[in-house]
């Protein structure tokens, strides 16, 4: 890549003159960053969080780190606009099946300001989460990112997918409409035709043996408040251990030679 | 080798020289508190988690009782042709607890099977046994159609292509007091339209399809 110049700096006659030791600090900005930095000091000596970020943040990367490795993060951030706007439609939402859902769902779309827009955000949000999810699989898988020590991150992202396979499923039924009906009666049967157990999952799935009330409620039940608690501590635990085990460089990187061989090669 | 074995401690803490050791004391309290707060914890949780999960898995093993739904009168269903009736399977919540059977008289040259002696009308659930779409008759084919992904049944609701595993459900009839048809609970079938509790749709009955899908546990008889 070509180096951008530097920009050239100020002229000496517009630059200020450096504060001389000890001398009292008064304008407003200065103020206002001495009183940052007492605040993160307080914090900092009480939790020692410091370390911490800096052992989050300023970690080495290999050479090679390219934009590939940015789908991650960006699957974290899906979640993260999941997750508040849903938090924001669950406070118009009804799960009523006798026809409460549906007209809550219009009244958002239709009536409440930016409704449309941030529902829309969720509901398309969601097909975006999902292509992320698999791109940053494809990305794990073709650079070769699950092998030794990093398998458990591996097993720990499948059960991050089927968690967001979860939140699509039960997520689909809440506009409670036709296509999210129908949907949702031939999903629940797919659970069914599963030997020895599928009958009593579908029961478990609708809490009884046909559609009703309870289901609704389940589905809403599951999609805002169990499968996002598990969704956001594996994301922890994910997160953890890719700063505990570093990242890998991509496969085209070659390894560097020790200088010894090197030496002796020459 | 022999000598490292005779090193070895005594289980008896008052033997090990442990302060406050009581005679025949074999747990050091550092561990008698460990398992006993473990057990505490194990205790606590289980106290809040074993009602939740039941609370959650109750509805499998619920009966539910069983409703009989008058659909009309009898001089308007034929021995020839399938009448589309609306019937209730749940009544909380409107519309979406509604479904369509289809209804004809018992006519004894189409209804040869001997399970369906004495039964004064057919009716057929419009549940789709792949995946429970509605299915409609189309008459001109003589066919149960699905839109869904395109099972096709044929006028007994046996399977004559696409995807369904079994025929189509059926539903108990009766004729009440006021010369009334009543339909009552739902029963599956088999390919040869022996009677089975229900069972959801995608699961089939013929051979070892009948032990692995099992009835509800809170399925009645009729």
């Amino acid at each position: 890549m070509p180096k951008l110049p530097k920009a050239p700096p100020m002229p000496s006659a517009l630059q200020a003159p450096p504060k001389r030791p000890g001398e009292p600090k008064t304008t407003p900005v200065d103020q206002a960053a001495e009183a940052g930095t007492s605040f993160v000091g307080w914090i900092d000596e009480r939790t020692s969080l410091t370390g911490a970020a800096r052992w989050l943040m300023f970690r080495k990367v290999p050479r090679g780190t390219n934009w590939f490795y940015t789908l991650g993060s960006a699957t974290m951030f899906a979640f993260l606009s999941q997750a508040v706007t849903g938090v924001f439609l669950a406070m118009y939402y009804r799960p009523d099946a006798s026809g409460g859902a549906y007209e809550s769902i219009r009244h958002v779309t239709n009536e409440v300001f930016l409704g449309q827009f941030v529902r829309g955000m969720h509901k398309w949000g969601s097909s975006v989460m999902v292509i992320l999810v698999f791109l940053h699989m494809g990305r794990t898988f073709f650079f070769g990112a699950y092998k030794y020590p990093r398998e458990l991150n591996w097993v720990i992202g499948v059960v991050l997918l089927i968690l967001t396979m979860t939140m699509s499923f039960t997520g689909y039924l809440l506009p409670f409409d036709q296509r999210a009906y129908w949907a949702t009666i031939v999903g629940v049967n797919i659970n069914g035709t599963g030997p020895l157990i599928g009958p009593y999952l579908s029961d478990f799935l609708r809490g009884g043996p046909e559609f009703g009330a309870t289901t609704l409620s389940r589905f809403y039940s599951i999609h805002m408040l169990l499968v996002p608690g598990l969704i956001a501590a594996l994301i922890g635990a994910h997160l953890y251990l890719v700063a505990k085990l570093g990242t890998t460089a991509p496969p085209w990187i070659k390894a560097e030679q020790s200088p010894d061989l090197r030496e002796a090669e020459a | 080798m022999a000598e490292r074995h005779v090193t070895h401690k005594s289980k008896y803490t008052l033997d090990r020289g442990m302060p406050g050791a009581f005679e025949g004391e074999t747990v050091t309290r550092r561990r008698f508190m460990v398992v006993g707060g473990q057990a505490a914890g194990g205790v606590a949780a289980a106290a809040f988690l074993l009602p939740a999960l039941g609370f959650a898995v109750g509805p499998i093993f619920k009966s539910t009782p069983h409703r009989w739904e008058s659909v009309g009168p009898e001089d308007l269903f034929n021995e020839f042709n399938y009448v589309p009736v609306v019937l209730t399977v749940n009544p909380e919540i409107g519309e979406a607890g509604k479904t369509t059977a289809y209804v004809r008289k018992f006519n004894a040259a189409l209804d040869t099977d001997p399970y369906d002696k004495g039964t004064l009308y057919i009716a057929i659930s419009s549940r789709c046994a792949h995946l429970g779409c509605p299915v409609r008759w189309v008459d001109a084919a003589e066919r149960f159609i699905c839109p869904c992904h395109g099972g096709v049944y044929d006028l007994l609701g046996r399977r004559v292509g696409g995807p369904p595993v079994r025929p189509l459900d059926r539903f108990y009839t009766r004729v009440n007091a006021a010369s009334e048809v009543e339909l009552g609970p739902r029963f599956s079938v088999n390919s040869e339209l022996r009677r089975f509790s229900p069972r959801d749709p995608g699961e089939p009955l013929d051979g070892v399809g009948q032990y692995m899908y099992p009835s509800r546990p809170g399925a009645q008889k009729l």
